[in-house]
């Protein structure tokens, strides 16, 4: 897990470019599992298709979700929607088809559908007389 | 396991206030809340709080804007009304009922009503509201009333 932790911290440091704000959120997100697969939804308002990127790396999942800044000649009066942009890792389960994967964007809700693979999904057998 | 390969990675030194999903019970939520220092308390958990969805105020010469973050809503659950001088956002998220029979892993998003009201920073032109909904970010443009507008008096000096 260390290993881990280090390789991301690394890869946040290169990654950081001059006005690039490096300090992400976390998004909420719902998972459920259904009998075909996972489905991740993940709240990211603010971010579109554009600003979105998903991830797979062996059996982690990352997603970054960037922020669609609107230049605004507009002074703010009071804020309390965070300017950072999102990010999240997850493990995946072993048994995800990760060349199935497939993500929807929808009102700043991105889904995540994460099919198993088709061996271990529960095969029913029938049984011969 | 199935059920801990997915779990959220987090880094060691982001000692974030846990989210509960179902996977704690209200149980371990109150055993949690008595062994928090008094900081964390404050800061609520999300299965004792509301939902409250950031608003922002931003103001220009002619108009108050109002920004409010409502990731996955329906346009139609969404409710806007003006009244004396203060704005309510107000609506409703439902349950999607077509997971109610799948394994929940994490429930970490908001599901309910909620209602947000602000006093507008000055007085508006009702008749002329507009209200936009995308990438689940509310935006209302509500137009100064002429008298509220800043105005530029010519002085001449002789």
């Amino acid at each position: 897990m260390n290993a881990v932790a280090n390789q991301e911290t690394h890869k946040d440091i290169q990654g950081n470019h001059a006005n690039r704000p490096q300090n992400f959120i976390s998004p909420e997100v719902n998972i459920f599992e259904t009998k075909d697969g996972y489905v991740l939804q993940a709240e990211m308002p603010g971010v579109n298709k554009e600003g979105l990127e998903v991830t797979l790396e062996g059996n982690e999942l990352t997603i970054l979700g960037r922020r669609n800044r609107q230049e605004l000649n507009l002074s703010p009066l009071y804020r309390e929607s965070s300017t950072a942009d999102y990010r999240r890792v997850f493990e995946l389960d072993p048994a995800i088809d990760t060349g199935k994967v497939n993500a929807q964007m929808n009102q700043g809700v991105l889904t995540l559908h994460l099919p198993k693979s088709e061996k271990v999904k529960p095969r029913k057998v029938t049984v011969s007389d | 396991m199935i059920m801990n390969s997915l779990t959220r990675w987090q880094r060691p030194d982001l000692a974030a206030w846990p989210t509960f999903g179902k996977l704690f019970g209200l149980r371990d939520e109150l055993d949690r809340l008595f062994e928090s220092p008094f900081s964390e308390l404050a800061r609520g958990s999300q299965l004792l709080s509301v939902w409250n969805p950031a608003l922002d105020v931003y103001e220009d010469k002619d108009n108050v804007v109002v920004t409010a973050e409502l990731p996955g809503m329906k346009k139609e659950d969404i409710d806007v009304s003006l009244h004396d001088g203060s704005l309510s956002i107000s609506g409703e998220r439902k349950r999607e009922e077509k997971f109610e029979g799948a394994e929940t892993y994490r429930e970490e998003r908001f599901v309910g009503r909620f209602q947000r009201t602000i006093s507008l920073p000055s007085a508006v032109d009702g008749a002329k509201v507009k209200a936009q909904y995308k990438d689940g970010i509310l935006t209302i443009t509500l137009p100064k009333a002429e008298e509220a507008k800043p105005k530029q008096i010519e002085v001449n000096v002789n």
